[in-house]
């Protein structure tokens, strides 16, 4: 039977009293939950990232750009031109064992028309391998060919994006669009993406046989030429493989010797990802050491003006003890206030910690998602410090005796 | 069945080797009703007498019945209900929160058992009217004349409609006229309200308004008197 809305009053009132102190107590509760709240963001945030990115741009794979990288970045290969080809693309199908998919690409930003209106976009040239290495399955019409690819057809597959703004709500398969003037058939359109985390538009795309672009489009500095190949490994275990039996492929197609560098680079994507989710998850385990430190202090912090409070406060203890208050009645004062301070605390570090969130995706454009569930976790972790290191003050303040304390001076 | 019933009451101190006697062999009995003053010299024991019978200390020897229940066998928190219920406490230097209100100071036996803000507003008030405060509701303790935080503190303890008062020296602190007042509060309790009234003083003339003196020295009973007369002597 006790009297909790009245406890919780009084409280409040004996935190106003000391209205610095109680701010000051609350310090490291508050950086610990500002801390815990954006470390979670950044957590939640990375691993969204990965499943986006893997999402958007497909599972298991390798890109394979013309020019070596060394330490200052990208250069090229030594005198040689970029010498990536469709027939490189072809090899890597046909001789590497750990490979699923491949498809090569070249591309462009192109004006594209339909009737009076126009937009701006990616198109792609690639084979009809890349919706599965992509796993990107088409909302209506049909995939181009190998077919398409031979004998150079002037057909499209169109995204989300690039519908929506010169169609409307028309259907676009089977019209004409211009693309560089060059007229083309929409033969399929793709299922939306959506945007990624990072802020760009999946379905900002345009797909055309590589064939049509080389010749129509983009043309080519040598036949064959293209910007870039995709490989799709067997399965995340095969990526290494894969990685290590393209570039030996690569370096034979082209009759590179034992210690002349790469004429192009692999890269693997799933391990940039893997990077990037690294770096976040050290910085998060950073914040976590952070955080468990400061709630640590915040909390001997409170345990310690809580003391101060139950010392200064005999005389009253004693008073509400000889008017009947019972053992509970006491302890649970000054948990409640406890409590309050720890749950204040956590509300104002909850809102440091959000903001907090905010401006790190803003400033080191890492994505960070603030989950409810996140907030309800450092709330109620707050609410358990406050608790933790309440007891003690509050269970010595239970045990006093309520004579020697009505004497207290 | 007696309202207080002392058999054989002893309190030792212990501090070191030494066993310091407040009470010593105290045996009486206190009947519902009765005014009650406890005299005798500093340190004779009557604050440690009245802290037994108060159930804010338990006696090292000996066996104090409160309406015919054993106090020595009763945990800290029933004792805490026993306060709460059926006594009042009336000390010296008043002892109010002195960060609450009067009204509050009064309402405060009442956030231990159980009664809504409601039920609680609604007793304090009467209570606070009955000890001549009206109107000071909302002042705090230092905001209150001596002998105005003493009312607060009497309404305290009749809030609850405790059975009995128990008062160490609560006029100490006072002037001769507001002691008066004050005094004159508790016969009119005493004999409208039948509420049993045991003070400590070392006034005679703050006695003389009992009905029945007991004396303390060296923790000893070493007088009880009951007065022939029913009139109160100072009036
Ligand atoms: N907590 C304690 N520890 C040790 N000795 C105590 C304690 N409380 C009281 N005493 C001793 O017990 C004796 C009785 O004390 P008590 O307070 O009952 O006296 P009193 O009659 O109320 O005196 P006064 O008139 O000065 O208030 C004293 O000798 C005192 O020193
Ligand atoms: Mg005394």
């Amino acid at each position: 039977m006790i009297n909790v809305p009245s406890t919780v009053k009084i409280a409040f009132r004996a935190l106003r009293v000391n209205k610095m102190r109680s701010a000051l107590t609350m310090l490291g509760i508050i950086i610990g939950v500002a801390a815990v709240v954006t470390m979670l963001a950044i957590g939640s945030g990375a691993s969204k990232m990965i499943e986006e990115q893997i999402s958007s741009i497909g599972s298991n794979l390798l890109m394979i750009v013309p020019g070596s990288t060394s330490a200052g970045g990208m250069r090229m290969g030594s005198g040689s031109q970029p010498t990536l080809t469709i027939w490189d693309a072809e090899a890597i199908l046909k001789e590497c064992p750990s490979v699923l998919d491949v498809a090569p690409v070249i591309s462009g930003t192109c004006q594209i028309v339909y009737g009076n209106q126009n937009w701006s976009t990616g198109v792609f040239g690639t084979t009809p391998n890349m919706l599965n290495v992509r796993d990107w399955p088409l909302a209506s019409g049909r995939p181009f060919r190998d077919q398409d690819v031979r004998s150079s057809t002037k057909v499209c597959l169109l995204g989300k994006t690039v519908i929506d703004n010169l169609f409307g709500s028309i259907d676009p398969v089977g019209k004409i669009v211009r693309i560089k003037k060059v007229p083309f058939t929409v033969i399929g359109v793709l299922e939306p993406k959506g945007q990624s985390l990072m802020g760009q538009d999946n379905d900002d795309i345009v797909y055309v046989p590589v064939s049509t672009a080389q010749k129509k489009l983009f043309g080519t500095l040598f036949p064959g030429m293209i910007r870039l190949i995709m490989v799709k490994a067997k399965s995340l275990d095969a990526l290494a493989k894969a990685e290590v039996e393209v570039t030996d492929l690569l370096r034979q197609r082209h009759h590179i010797v034992h210690k002349q560098e790469d004429d192009f680079s692999v890269r693997n994507l799933t391990q940039m990802f893997q990077i990037a989710e690294n770096s976040m998850k050290i910085f998060s385990l950073l914040l976590g050491s952070i955080a468990s430190v400061s709630l640590l202090v915040g909390g001997i912090g409170i345990m310690n003006i809580m003391l101060v409070s139950v010392t200064e406060r005999t005389r009253e203890i004693g008073i509400r003890m000889a008017v009947g208050a019972k053992t509970w009645d006491i302890r649970l004062q000054f948990l409640i206030e406890a409590l309050i301070l720890s749950l204040i605390g956590g509300s104002v570090g909850i809102a440091i910690g959000v903001s907090g969130a905010t401006v790190l995706s803003a400033m080191a454009g890492w994505p960070t998602i603030v989950s409810p569930l996140s907030i309800i976790l450092a709330f109620g972790f707050s609410g358990m410090v406050g608790i933790f290191f309440g007891f003690y003050p509050a269970y010595k303040a239970s045990l006093l005796n309520p004579i020697e304390a009505l004497r207290y001076e | 069945m007696e309202l207080i019933e002392l058999k054989e009451i002893n309190k030792v101190y212990k501090i070191g080797d030494i066993g310091v006697h407040a009470l010593n062999n105290v045996s009486l009995i206190i009947k519902k009703g009765e005014f009650v003053a406890i005299i005798g010299p500093s340190g004779s024991g009557k604050s440690t007498f009245m802290n037994v019978i108060g159930c804010l200390d338990q006696p090292t020897t000996g066996r104090y019945l409160l309406e015919g229940t054993d106090i020595g066998s009763l945990s800290r928190d029933k004792l805490a209900e026993i306060r709460n219920k059926k006594i009042g406490f009336v000390f010296q230097g008043f002892n109010l929160l002195s960060r609450a209100t009067s009204l509050e100071n009064v309402e405060l036996p009442m956030l231990y058992n159980g009664f809504s803000a409601k039920e609680r507003r609604q007793r304090a008030l009467p209570a606070l009217e009955a000890v001549g405060l009206k109107g000071r509701e909302k002042h705090h303790p230092n905001q209150l004349s001596g002998g105005e935080q003493q009312r607060v503190a009497i309404a305290r303890a009749l809030v609850n409609n405790s059975s009995i008062i128990l008062a160490d020296e609560p006029t100490g602190n006072l002037d001769t006229k507001t002691s008066k007042e004050i005094m004159e509060l508790f016969v009119k309790l005493n004999t409208e309200s039948n509420i049993t009234i045991i003070l400590v003083t070392h006034e005679l003339d703050i006695a003389a308004y009992s009905r029945r003196i007991i004396k303390f020295s060296d923790g000893f009973v070493v007088s009880d008197e009951v007065k022939k007369s029913m009139e109160h002597g100072a009036r």
